[in-house]
């Protein structure tokens, strides 16, 4: 380069798996672009092996993540909305550049995944006491019954908000104890991309959020046969496949959250369904006596 | 037999029933006849033909189908919910009074013995409709949103293990929360059903609002296919729940399955023994082991393991297998050929496997299908009598040394619908219970069933809670109208 102009350090995109940022196996790359369609960044394009090692990952993680007080998941949580807080402009930048948004737009969308994830941190401790119960048996027992995670979630992120969508399908299903293999957006990866370093550099366990860039339509099948996948969310499933994918979970009686029909507006009220579909109810029956 | 009573015959009269040559199907409050070729049902006791049952074809599927959509947006869905809720109390009360009619013909159809059939099948039958009733006009209260809806006709397909009793578990909450129903009884047991359609009608419940299409596999998937159903409830084994979640894909359904199970039933070294022998008798021999829940696998720590196995055998020999109609009886009989010769099967395997089988001695009846009760010893995990759900009166026991061994062995299956523990210890119990998969735990009993009390899986036990708070959500649109 000549004169004083500095030369720009550019970043190498990668997958977060297992707590690390490996590139794909596969060596795959590909082009990432803003909404008009100029460059933005080589992103590491995730294949089948990789989806197995990151459910390999979430897998090992369940124990400690599921086993973890509520209280500490949830100051774990938290934290993450700090760091994410740190990264603010980054983030707009990011979404205004994929979505194709104002700064305005993007600003108000990035405060909104914040926000709507420190929403997501509060609810680890009251689930219990709102999902769960004690059951008035006929009978000499101390009969209750908790909400507990079902496992390995795999998660098709949401393919238009990327960002604020993201955040909205992620948080719920590590609220509720779950650990989370991702598809990203295909074409708009850059702020899952840094919403991994936010969570690589927060206190979230390695393995308890893979995020695998790359092609729904590719992956989807993979993680919705794989079994020891527990439960997938289809919300970004590429049009059409979303009906084979749900078809394919039934082999391993997964857990299925159809999508929906249109990507929603993720501005609105999030309510319980997210965290209730990926929450078991385990009931116990505990004698009473002298 | 025990040499130091000897039992008289003391069988219930089956008089108190009155079984029709044959029986149609019920729609939109009449019985009508099926358009397919009827079959008969069987006595498993005597292999006597009890009557024949007409099998609902597309067509008539379809007939039920509308039937209940026409009685959805017309009648049920607009009733105030406080009569709805007067209907399934007066269903619940004609239960109790006509109690030992239902519990007689169960008993003849299916298999089970009367004290079962009595004091279990149909008094919970009666309750999960008490427990329903009291919901109907009280759903804003269950923490599911301020205004939740019901999800309109629900088809509804039941096994042949608990007839009446299954019956209830699905219809109760279906009419509480405001749905229809179309339900498909087992191939067969389908006795039972029948007269709960005469219940539906002596309680003046509108035609319509539950129909009853009784036939065997293709009559279940029309009804699971069916466009018009928005709620699939199904309970049954895990292949067939498969197939039924694979034929719901991609439509609005709403879908419940409550599949097998292969629980682990464990006993620690400080439990009381007498009172675990019980428990595990209980646990793999009530309804001759046709229980999705059944404790099947006998986790026993390993220094108790000789103590445990010659209780339990000593127990198990004055276990009386014969007449189901009999008061005295403890086992009935197979309910099918079919399910006789998988137990067999899986028997064989577990002895060619290299386990060892121990059966008391006992007389088996002639005529009928039957099983003693058999517990094999030296199972090793991977042993398929440890994997594969048998269905009938067949126990494995393994052992562990260590607390986390006993989890890491119970939680070694796909399935997680139930477990047990046996322990003197409270703090051991809930630690234990906690890291158990599975979607019920018992301490220090076993097969405990309550309307209250949430039933339901973990992993390939299926999914959706039946009874209790949770129960109802499986029959309402969440929050979001998913």
């Amino acid at each position: 380069m000549i004169g004083n102009e500095r030369l720009a350090v550019r970043k190498t995109y990668k997958l977060y798996l297992g707590g690390a940022f490996p590139r794909s196996e596969s060596g795959r790359t590909y082009e990432v672009t803003d909404s008009k369609g100029a460059f933005l960044a080589n992103a590491a394009r995730a294949s089948r092996k990789d989806a197995r090692d990151a459910v390999v990952a979430a897998r090992a993680a369940f124990a400690g993540w599921s086993g973890a007080t509520a209280y500490n998941r949830g100051q774990v949580l938290y934290r993450v909305a700090e760091v994410m807080e740190g990264r603010h402009a980054q983030f707009c930048e990011e979404v205004a550049a994929g979505e194709g948004l104002s700064t305005g737009k993007a600003r108000a969308a990035v405060d909104a995944a914040i926000d709507r994830w420190v929403w997501y941190a509060g609810w680890t401790d009251k689930l219990a006491a709102v999902l769960g119960s004690a059951n008035p048996v006929a009978g000499p027992y101390f009969d209750f019954s908790l909400p507990e995670p079902t496992g390995v979630v795999a998660v098709l992120a949401p393919q238009r908000s990327s960002l604020l969508g993201l955040v909205s399908v992620l948080a719920p299903v590590l609220a509720s104890g779950n650990t989370a293999v991702v598809v990203t957006s295909k074409a708009r990866p850059l702020p899952a991309v840094t919403l991994g370093e936010v969570l690589a550099t927060s206190d979230v366990p390695g393995g308890v959020v893979n995020l695998l860039t790359g092609d729904a339509a590719e992956l989807g099948s993979w993680l919705a046969e794989h079994d020891d996948v527990d439960a997938i969310d289809l919300t970004g499933a590429p049009p059409g496949r979303a009906m084979e994918f749900e078809r394919e979970a039934a082999g391993s009686i997964k857990r299925v959250l159809r999508p929906p029909a249109e990507e929603p507006d993720w501005a609105g009220d999030p309510g319980l369904t997210r965290m209730r579909a990926f929450l078991e109810t385990k009931t116990v029956w505990h004698p009473k006596g002298f | 037999m025990s040499s130091v009573f000897e039992y008289a015959p003391a069988p219930e009269s089956r008089s108190i029933v009155d079984i029709a040559p044959s029986y149609g199907l019920f729609i939109d409050g009449e019985f009508v006849d099926g358009t397919g070729e009827a079959m008969k049902t069987v006595n498993p006791a005597t292999e006597e033909v009890l009557s024949e049952i007409a099998v609902g074809t597309d067509a008539d599927v379809d007939r039920a189908v509308k039937a209940a959509r026409r009685a959805f947006s017309r009648v049920w869905g607009p009733m105030r919910p406080a009569d709805r809720g007067k209907y399934l109390f007066r269903i619940a009360r004609l239960l109790q009074e006509r109690a030992r009619e239902f519990a007689v013909l169960e008993s003849l159809d299916n298999g089970k013995p009367i004290r079962e059939s009595r004091d279990v099948d149909v008094p919970l039958a009666a309750a999960h409709f008490f427990y329903h009733a009291g919901w109907a006009d009280k759903l804003e209260h269950a923490g599911l949103g301020p205004a939740p809806r019901p999800l309109g006709v629900a088809g509804q397909v039941i096994p042949w293990n608990f007839p009446l009793l299954m019956l209830a578990w699905k219809i109760a909450p279906a009419l509480a929360t405001g749905n229809t129903v179309v339900l498909k009884p087992a191939e067969t047991t389908p006795l039972t059903a029948l007269l709960f359609a005469e219940v539906c009608r002596q309680a003046d419940l509108p035609p319509g609002v539950v129909n009853i299409v009784t036939g065997a596999g293709d009559t279940g998937r029309a009804v699971v296919e069916h466009d018009d159903v928005d709620k699939v409830a199904f309970t049954g084994s895990t292949e067939v729940g498969r197939s039924i979640a694979r034929a719901v894909a991609g439509t609005r359904k709403k879908l419940t399955l409550e599949l097998g199970g292969k629980a682990a039933n464990i006993v620690f070294d400080d439990a009381p023994i007498d009172q675990a022998v019980e428990g595990i008798v209980q646990g793999i021999f009530f309804n001759q082991g046709h229980v999705c829940c059944a404790g099947s696998r006998l986790l026993v720590q390993e220094n108790v393991h000789d103590e445990v196995v010659a209780a339990l055998q000593r127990r198990i020999g004055t276990l009386r297998v014969g007449d189901p109609l009999d008061k005295n009886t403890d086992i009935g009989a197979i309910n099918s050929a079919e399910q006789l010769a998988r137990i067999r099967e899986l028997s064989d395997i577990g002895e060619a496997e290299g386990a060892t089988r121990w059966q008391p001695a006992c007389d088996l009846p002639d005529r009928g299908f039957w099983f003693p009760p058999t517990v094999f010893t030296d199972v090793s995990a991977a042993h398929r009598i440890a994997r594969d759900e048998v269905f009938g009166p067949v126990l494995s026991v393994l052992t562990f040394r260590t607390p986390d061994e006993a989890v890491a062995k119970a939680n070694n299956t796909t399935y997680g619908l139930s477990a047990g523990i046996w322990s003197e210890k409270g703090s051991r119990i809930l630690a234990i219970a906690d890291k158990l998969r599975a979607g019920v735990v018992w301490a220090n009993t076993f097969n405990q069933f309550d309307p209250t009390s949430p039933f339901g899986g973990y992993k390939q036990s299926g999914y959706g809670r039946e009874g209790g708070r949770h129960g109802l959500a499986s029959y309402l649109a969440s929050e979001d109208g998913q």
